[in-house]
């Protein structure tokens, strides 16, 4: 039988929690919220011993007040919950502050046991810890760590199923405060005891600790009780105005101030340290990086690496997995008939779900090097160096990591983008970002960038690609200078951060945190957009054409089969309508052949129109070998490939005319009365509406729309051709398009993400503003660039 | 003589000891949280590009700061030569 326990892992952001909880728990990790808060609750489960541990990461926090969302969880959590154990991961190179965390834990008394971590960044600092005078003067039990290179970790869990073998009492340890705080202490203790409505579940001294602290939840614990509530108000304030006068101090200030006299008084016998170089090799580090010159130009030129980075390492997996659904799509679609159920199958799910996941390893890669930055500390940096700029914006230095995670350095995923805004602790800070995010460049822009630049900015493409960059980021900060001037106004909150020590990540880190993300980025595609490409194919496919538009298109196609078998050069060799069907399959099979493997056209090489088919592909597509052509067969050839010309032409217009009588080319042409003044026609209309559902499909839906049959999202060297050489085409409209796309509505995905983070009301607002600005932007580009004269 | 300064005034590198910390509410717990308690010797580590946030050394850490929240601080320095 195996007894269960359950753990708590607490400490401060940046002490090695999380790599100590990954150390102990492997992949078996389990991720949620905490109820009815954005703040994530992950946890583990390991089996030491017979013991059945479940261990639980608590958020990092630096203390046990009740300011932030994440000390009101791991709080909560404590009493609420009651692990069997709390186990404070402790820097050992930085143990003074740590220890402010544990003083905390003693207060609230819960069963402890400190992992000192990180005891080889504190040795080669020159810092000797006495464990056993640290230990004895805590009253904790002590255990060095190293999680990085797992040392310790067996001590560790020996020694928590040790401690969990005992009873385990909560014992509170309330220090002296100084004779004032002291006193006022032990007359709230007395209110709250006396008070029937106190909370069992606290000591009423550390209640009464709370309280004097001005702990809002602790206060608003004691409110249903108004005479008690009163007492410790009048209490409260006496003691404000002494020690004020006194000390010229505020109460919470002294408590703190005795706190860390205490450690102090703890690390001074315990700790001794070797003459330490004034500047460890993190601070030498610095110096250099966050230099006022160097520093910038360091940053950007990482930014400029791992941008390019990104796309060279991904480029062949890219085109593997476009590949691998392209081939997925044609034998799907050979196996089944043609009809709804296969065009269902094939351009709604396939193209849809397999456009999303085609970008994994874009977006896993960019993750990978975020995670880099993160863990390696130097998105500290990032956010130290520029958060005067964003500040300007109305937006926090912590805000730079959402908006890379949404696409800022091209090609992220704005959900990840939005869920990385936690971080910000200002409500109002945090909408802001969280609005902005999607206006950053996401993988699933790439593509239509790419076709649109392909087709009318061939020439300086790659600059194009990176001015777009920069205006996403342009467009993102002045939006968020609106949202913060106007309905979201309020002063920005400190910046009050530590600059965590350089470290090299570990390989397992990075790995779990990439994976976090890229796995939010890919349930999208499972979920909603699998849901949600049904709906929006339905709306491209039905009702479709009328039973007798369809057959005026059938019998334009048969009498132009009958025009094209009775001609005189044909008749000879295609004698009917079923020779005709064989040389329409022999011609597709060698046009396969030809793109795809040339060498296996030889064993087609004997059949007795092989010239004439040579002869026809290299009219339409242009000659591949020149030289060698087969006079004889050109008479045939060109009347066949007029002949193939004309039906796909006719196709073209069945395709059109279904696609105008559908739902969404009903809406799109309806649309087009407002989008006309940006250059938008009814297909690009319906085409934006794919890219509701991830912009992913814009590029699909195009080439569906201006009658390219089905195009693999892989294919957009076709559309873009095809789109050059359309005259509505101008490079202004395509221009403006890019624009649109970049700003107008966040996928469905991620107001989702929206909803989750925020509320209903934000998803609203964002649709509307995202709608308003792409608008007013595309209509001055537009307009302005047509009057003007440019790209038209 | 030593004098009292704030931190702002600080120069980079310098060094010093807090007086005190005048802010209040989350602000105050804020910096108290981090350390920045009476007689905690510190030292200017560096400036960001625009000269604000600045980046202090406290106890073992690298800690940073708006110039704004660093007017709460008042530091205890050596005088500087003239």
């Amino acid at each position: 039988m195996t007894k269960k326990l359950t753990i708590a892992l607490a400490g401060n952001p940046n002490s090695g929690k999380t790599t100590l909880f990954n150390a102990i728990t492997g992949a078996r990790q389990h991720i949620a919220n905490y109820p009815g808060v954005t703040v994530e609750k992950k946890s583990g489960r390991v089996i030491h011993q017979g013991y059945d541990i479940e261990v639980v990461d608590l958020p990092g926090t630096y203390s046990l007040t009740a300011y932030s969302m994440e000390e009101i969880v791991a709080r909560d959590f404590l009493v609420k919950e009651r692990p069997d154990l709390v186990v404070d991961i402790v820097d050992a190179s930085n143990l003074d502050r740590n220890l402010y965390l544990t003083m905390q834990f003693k207060e609230l008394g819960v069963p402890l046991l400190i992992a000192l971590n990180m005891m080889d960044e504190a040795a080669s600092r020159g810092i000797a810890i006495d464990l056993e005078a640290l230990s004895r003067m805590l009253g904790v039990a002590v255990v060095p760590t190293v999680a990085r290179s797992n040392q310790g970790i067996g001590d560790l869990l020996n020694k928590v199923v040790e401690l969990a073998e005992k009873p385990k009492e909560w014992n509170p340890g309330i220090l002296s405060y100084g004779r004032d705080v002291d006193q006022s202490l032990q007359d709230i203790e007395t209110v709250i005891r006396r008070s029937r409505t106190y909370d069992k579940n606290y000591s009423p001294g550390w209640l009464a600790l709370k309280c004097l602290e001005g702990d809002r939840q602790i206060l608003s614990l004691i409110q249903s009780d108004e005479a008690a509530s009163r007492e410790i108000e009048a209490i409260r304030t006496k003691v404000y105005k002494h020690t004020m006068n006194t000390l010229e101090e505020e109460p919470e200030g002294i408590i703190a101030d005795h706190r860390y006299g205490f450690i102090a008084g703890i690390t001074k016998k315990a700790v001794k340290r070797k003459i330490e170089s004034r500047l460890n090799v993190s601070d030498r580090i610095d110096k250099v990086l966050t230099n006022r010159i160097v520093g910038p130009l360091v940053m950007l030129a990482i930014l400029y690496v791992i941008y390019e980075f990104t796309f060279w390492a991904t480029k062949t997996p890219v085109e593997f997995m476009e590949n691998f659904f392209g081939g997925v799509r044609q034998v799907v679609a050979g196996f089944l008939p043609e009809g709804n159920l296969r065009s269902l199958i094939v351009s709604g799910i396939i193209d849809g779900v397999g456009g999303v996941l085609g970008f994994v390893p874009l977006i896993m890669f960019m993750f990978l090097a975020i995670a880099v930055l993160e863990d390696s500390g130097y998105m500290a940096r990032i956010a130290f160096m520029l958060d005067r700029v964003l500040r300007w914006f109305g937006l926090h230095g912590n805000s730079v990591m959402a908006l890379l995670i949404g696409g800022g350095i091209s090609g992220g995923c704005a959900v990840p983008g939005i869920m990385a805004t936690r971080t910000l602790r200002d409500p109002k800070e945090r909408i802001a970002t969280l609005l902005v995010v999607p206006f950053m460049n996401c993988g699933a822009k790439l593509p239509i960038f790419g076709m649109l630049t392909a087709a009318f900015f061939s020439t300086d493409q790659a600059r194009m690609l990176f001015a777009f960059t920069l205006l996403s980021w342009g467009f993102a900060l002045l939006a968020a200078k609106l949202i913060r001037s106007t309905v979201l106004k309020g002063p920005t909150t400190p910046f009050v951060m530590e600059l965590p020590p350089y470290r090299m990540p570990t390989i397992r880190g990075l790995l779990i945190h990439a994976w976090e993300r890229t796995w939010q980025y890919m349930k999208k595609a499972g979920t909603i957009i699998l849901g949600v490409s049904i709906v929006l194919w339905a709306m491209m496919t039905f009702p479709g054409l009328s039973r007798e538009e369809s057959k005026r298109f059938e019998n334009e196609r048969l009498r132009m089969k009958a025009n094209f078998l009775a001609l005189p050069e044909v008749r000879g060799q295609v004698r009917n309508e079923s020779a005709l069907a064989d040389l329409d399959k022999f011609f597709s099979e060698y046009r396969k052949g030809a793109k795809k493997d040339p060498s296996s056209l030889k064993k087609l090489a004997d059949q007795p129109l092989w010239p004439v088919v040579q002869e026809t592909l290299a009219l339409i597509e242009g000659p591949r070998e020149p030289g060698k052509r087969e006079h004889s067969a050109l008479p045939l050839a060109s009347a066949y490939a007029e002949y193939r010309q004309k039906g796909m032409e006719i196709s073209n217009r069945q395709n059109e005319a279904a696609l105008q009588n559908t739902v969404a080319g009903r809406l799109g042409r309806l649309l087009e009365r407002v989008t006309g003044a940006i250059g938008f026609d009814y297909r690009i209309n319906v085409a934006l509406m794919g890219g509701f559902v991830a912009k992913e499909v814009i590029v699909s839906t195009l080439g569906t729309a201006y009658s390219l049959g089905s195009v693999d999202a892989g294919e957009s060297s076709l559309v873009s051709g095809k789109l050059r050489r359309d005259p509505r085409w101008t490079p202004l409209r395509a221009f403006t398009l890019i624009l649109f796309t970049m700003l107008y509505v966040p996928c469905f995905a991620t107001l989702v993400v929206i909803r989750k983070e925020s509320s209903l009301k934000w998803v609203g607002f964002s649709v509307a503003f995202n709608l308003v600005v792409a608008y007013a932007i595309s209509f001055a580009v537009y307009q302005g660039g047509k009057a003007l004269g440019f790209g038209v | 003589m030593k004098k009292i300064i704030r931190m702002r005034e600080m120069a980079d590198n310098q060094a010093g000891t807090i007086k005190k910390v005048s802010a209040t509410g989350e602000m105050g717990r804020r910096l108290r949280e981090m350390g920045l308690v009476p007689d905690t010797p510190i030292q200017i580590q560096g400036r960001a590009p625009l000269k604000d946030p600045v980046a202090i050394k406290v106890r073992d850490f690298v800690l940073t700061l708006r110039n704004r929240e660093a007017d709460n601080i008042l530091v205890e320095v050596e005088p500087s030569e003239p």
